[in-house]
């Protein structure tokens, strides 16, 4: 029967392909959308994600996320190099600061000081230069998006395309001469913001003056020592807050999905992709049940039991809901790639596959069940009126 | 024509059958005694909502009936449970109805086969059995064709076949020639006895075709839920015309 099944459903292509479309639909929109609002999410914590090195982060308890920043004395960095089970322990100095453009308009830079000594917490990727580059005096390095947007001068010509920032350039951050001595690419942040790096102590002095300048400590555990454990007598030491790397992703993703609106904007695109796909696929698939309830009706008469009808528009639903959801998931995937080099946040990651499967399964199984009940409650009697 | 049938294949003792309640309840069946014998062919006449059509569906177990007694083949259909009673149609009974319910999106080699899949045959053993089938009502050679393809007489030849396909005991056939011209509807009735009757098979044809009485081996006559009477079949009965059972 599941034969049968099948070419029923095939061999009527008007109503075959609407409910293909509704799923289409639903599955489309319900995996853009969520990749998208997964995408915008990780770049929250993209700067956790890019500073290579720590295991441990510490920072002050009340810090709520990465980018908020509760400065610390620079006592506390010695003060966490004494606890045990640490290989060590390097400051870290994150910063609003404003960039002078050359249209005298002010541009405002997330300013990264990275130990003097070390270096540790550095880009992943440099496109131009060399890291080691930065102990050249006034030195920075400049994020790729930065360089060729926000922090770009202006065109030569009239109309012309502004002309990128390059190695060698001078910035004027908060009235400090600074030069440009390589170009990194970082994960895009989620205020699209330039990201300058410097050493600490330069980025301290770019900074306007601070009683605490340190904000954060990142701290390496030596091997085999637990790092959560670590963490706890970190705290216990110093009165400080510390967060595994993940941990402190995790309380930062936790705190734009409590403290922001976009789980529920993005909640809402979702809903709708799924209202809407359980609208359509629900309603051609029971409109193609009604429409073929006489040979239901006929195949009942002629033997077939409930639970070969059942089964048969089980198949039915899973049939249209697979395919539905893989050309979905398949445009989805499209979006993503074609517009990969853009500002567009797109991470399709297999939970989310996941998901949108199982709201497509969901949409399928509501939309299988009104046709089941209609199919049940069908008299094969009705064969007979012609 | 089969001239000895002796063994009961249906018997309806008293059958009734009431639709609705209170005001708008209709009684369609007031008491049925009837007997099938095996191997005849007995047809069901009588005017629009007379029962005949309540009649067939109550024989062919796929609708209850409120009191009296039906039994198929020795069975009481009453004493069966829903699902024993879908199985003893799957395994006894073949069905030709009026606008043929072949599935449109199946070849008529799968349409033949569909009762041999609900039985749970292999597809391929199913379409086989299918042509073969088509092959003895004489459209073998379009087996791979869609039902919207062919005439009227020849989907009812396809919705014969597939009523055959199972080897029932029992055909019933709900105006089988309603939908057919005159030389259409007699090649089908013709073709309805020469491949489906059989000492060994019932048919029971409800129509208000008069020009398809011949094929009856008795003509039961319906009118307001009651049998008025049971003749042998043959020629067109000549009083047929004045009860108002010739087409309409």
């Amino acid at each position: 029967m599941k034969f049968v099944a099948i070419k029923m459903l095939v061999g009527d292509r008007a109503r075959y392909l609407g409910i293909l479309m509704g799923l289409t639909f639903a599955s489309l929109l319900i995996t853009q959308q969520a990749a998208i609002f997964e995408g915008l999410m990780h770049r929250t914590f993209g700067f956790i994600t890019d500073t290579g090195g720590p295991d441990i982060w510490v920072m002050d308890k009340k810090v709520l996320m990465i980018e908020d920043i509760k400065p610390l004395q620079e006592t506390m960095l010695y003060r966490v190099r004494g606890v045990e089970g640490v290989d060590w322990a390097m400051p870290l100095y994150k910063g609003l600061l404003k960039a002078r453009l050359e249209n005298g308009g002010f541009q405002t830079c997330h300013v990264i000081g990275l130990d003097d000594a070390t270096l540790v917490g550095g880009p992943g990727t440099m496109i131009e230069g060399r890291l080691e580059d930065l102990r050249r005096a006034d030195s920075v390095i400049l994020d790729i998006v930065g360089a060729e947007g926000k922090l770009a001068r202006a065109a030569t010509e009239k109309g012309g395309k502004a002309v990128p920032i390059k190695v060698g350039d001078t910035l004027e951050l908060n009235d400090h001469r600074a030069i440009v001595v390589g170009i990194c690419r970082t994960t895009r942040t989620f205020q699209s913001q330039p990201v300058i790096y410097t050493t600490y102590s330069r980025a301290t002095q770019f900074a306007p003056q601070e009683r605490k300048p340190l904000s954060f400590v990142l701290v390496k555990a030596k091997d085999g020592v637990d790092r959560l454990e670590l963490c706890r007598k970190i705290e216990a030491a110093t009165g400080l807050a510390a967060y595994t790397q993940k941990g402190f992703q995790d309380l930062t993703y936790s705190y734009f999905m409590k403290y922001t609106g976009i789980p529920i904007n993005f909640g809402i695109a979702v809903l709708l992709g799924f209202i809407v796909g359980t609208a359509i696929a629900g309603q051609t698939f029971f409109n193609f049940t009604v429409d073929n309830i006489k040979y239901f009706a006929a195949l009942k008469a002629m033997g077939a039991r409930d639970s070969q009808l059942l089964g048969m528009i089980l198949l039915q639903a899973m049939i249209v809901g697979a395919i539905g959801w893989g050309i979905g998931v398949g445009a989805a995937s499209l979006f993503g790639l074609l517009l990969h080099d853009t500002e567009l946040s797109f991470l399709l990651t297999w939970q989310l596959l996941t998901i949108s499967g199982f709201a497509i399964l969901v949409i399928c199984t509501l939309s299988a069940l009104i046709s089941i009940r209609t199919v049940m409650r069908a008299e094969p009697a009705i064969v007979f009126k012609g | 024509m089969v001239e000895t049938a002796t063994e009961i294949a249906v018997s309806c003792v008293g059958v009734t059958k009431t639709y609705g309640e209170g005001q708008s309840q209709v009684t369609a069946l007031r008491g049925i005694d009837l007997e099938v014998r095996q191997g005849e062919l007995l047809m069901l006449v009588g005017p629009s909502g007379c029962g005949k059509t309540t009649l067939i569906s109550v024989i062919a177990a796929i609708l209850d009936h409120d009191a009296g007694e039906v039994r198929v083949f020795g069975e009481d259909l009453r004493e069966m449970s829903s699902s024993r009673r879908t199985r003893f149609r799957g395994e006894n009974i073949g069905f030709v109805f009026q606008q043929f319910n072949l599935i449109p999106t199946l070849t008529i080699a799968e349409n033949v086969a569909v009762p041999l899949l609900i039985a749970g045959v292999r597809r391929s053993e199913a379409v086989r059995r299918g042509r073969a089938l088509l092959d003895r009502v004489g459209i073998g050679d379009r087996w791979n064709t869609l039902p919207s393809k062919l005439s009227g007489g020849q989907q009812q030849r396809v919705a014969i076949a597939r009523s055959l396909v199972h080897n029932p005991r029992l055909i019933v056939c709900d105006e089988p020639t309603s939908s057919l011209d005159h030389e259409t509807g007699h090649k089908v009735m013709e073709l309805m006895r020469e491949v489906a009757a059989g000492a060994d098979r019932a048919l029971v044809v409800v129509t208000h075709d008069a020009r398809i009485f011949e094929f009856a081996d008795r003509i039961a006559r319906m009118d307001d839920g009651r049998i008025l009477s049971v003749t042998k079949g043959g020629p067109r009965p000549p009083d047929a015309r004045e009860r108002g059972t010739g087409p309409h």
